[in-house]
């Protein structure tokens, strides 16, 4: 392709005729520095661009209204050292406290109570995957369904405490596991007093 | 017995579809991929299951580094000048034209505002260097974080918080910067995490 076939067949004649040059052209040199910029770019690039998890946090008005939380419907995690944490169902009722049980970020920790509490509406958010992979509902029926389900009135509600214990990582495998268990109340909350006493002896 | 001839050939190899191929490389590249930001510290994020990919324009950054030390950056040289003089202004500093110039190609930083002006006539070796790397000030009587932002938020109107934290930071350090862009009525950031799979989804 990049020759071309230029040598003078020899003549009979005798007439002279100027020797002509040959087109080609060495491409070593070309592939040298083509490969050395090519290296320079996979080296200083970086194909991935970093992901992110969006949160929203309320307002720190004052005057902003509590809501209160159904005692039934909501599981505090307190997030404590050495990437353990603990969780309880309701709060203090009649002077009892409640039972608090120890936990890791682990898929079989956590995730397994917070799927069983979700049961309905991981399921409800799994037919609507299943649609969506028909094709029955678009994807922006599908966020908007999902929204509503993970909005659901009887979903549970999460309160996520964290010590100063806790790492930076913790915070973000909680949240995650929101995301992955399909609830969609939760909040970030300040560690009670009765939270530290609750998990005065479990954390070491 | 008559030698076999093996005919000579000649060693010179065709190029051109090796050249084609590199280029071709070459190209894919550079079309692809974006530069790695120089980072003052080496930030380790946590993984998520969230695949929002985050925008490359109109950013700010916040690292925070495992020792809970906080760097600050936006992007746009001139909007990186006009944040510098907006802060000054807070600080009653005024920083010179050359000084302005050096830190509009500063990626991110960390240096409280007072050693601003040493910290900018550094080389950018010394500049990269450890001991460059204080942090800025976040506590509740100096809290010199909550004004950059603050000037950075009016800079750029369309300016969007990414938190990127180290996963071995303390909470501490999180929740005091997630308070302070609580008092700037600023509820909705992005926290930046490597990838990870969604579980039971394959």
């Amino acid at each position: 392709m990049a020759e071309l076939n230029t040598e003078a067949k020899p003549q009979k004649g005798g007439k002279k005729k100027p020797k002509k040059l040959s087109t080609r052209v060495d491409l070593t040199p070309m592939v040298d520095l083509a490969f050395l910029l090519l290296t320079f770019f996979m080296l200083a690039t970086s194909m991935i661009k970093p992901q992110t998890m969006e949160i929203a946090l309320p307002t720190k008005d004052k005057d902003q209204t509590n809501t209160p939380v159904k005692a039934s419907k909501s599981i505090t995690i307190v997030m404590g050292k050495n990437n353990k944490l603990f969780y309880y169902f309701g709060t203090k009722e009649n002077g009892v406290n409640p039972e608090v049980i120890t936990s890791n970020y682990s898929a079989n920790g956590i995730r397994q109570i917070l799927l069983d509490r979700n049961k309905y509406v991981v399921s409800l958010v799994k037919k609507l995957k299943a649609q969506r992979a028909n094709g029955k509902i678009s994807e922006e029926q599908f966020k908007k369904l999902a929204t509503e389900a993970r909005g659901d009135k009887d979903s549970p509600v999460v309160l996520i405490k964290a010590t100063d214990e806790a790492s930076y990582k913790n915070l973000v495998d909680i949240l995650d596991e929101m995301a992955i268990c399909n609830i969609g109340r939760y909040a970030i909350v300040d560690v009670k007093k009765e939270d530290r006493e609750y998990i005065k002896d479990k954390d070491i | 017995m008559p030698k076999v001839k093996i005919p000579r050939k000649s060693t010179a190899i065709d190029m051109t579809a090796m050249c084609d191929v590199a280029f071709l490389l070459l190209n894919f590249f550079m079309l692809t991929s974006n530069f790695i930001q120089k980072a003052p510290v080496q930030v380790v994020t946590p993984s998520s299951i969230s695949e929002i990919k985050i925008p490359e324009t109109n950013i700010m950054t916040i690292l925070v580094d495992k020792t809970g030390r906080i760097f600050f950056g936006i992007d746009g040289q001139d909007k990186r000048v006009e944040l510098l003089q907006e802060v000054g202004k807070i600080y009653n500093i005024t920083f010179t034209k050359s000084e302005l110039k050096t830190f509009s190609v500063i990626g991110s930083f960390g240096v409280p505002i007072e050693k601003m002006k040493t910290f900018l006539a550094l080389t950018p070796e010394q500049r990269d260097s450890k001991e460059s790397a204080v942090g800025i000030p976040i506590d509740s009587t100096n809290n010199q974080f909550k004004n950059w932002v603050k000037v950075a938020r009016t800079v750029n109107p369309k300016i969007t918080i990414a938190v990127k934290g180290d996963q071995g930071c303390s909470i501490k350090v999180i929740k005091n910067v997630m308070g302070t862009l609580q008092d700037l009525r600023e509820n909705r950031f992005n926290l930046i995490t490597a990838l990870e799979e969604v579980p039971g989804e394959k």
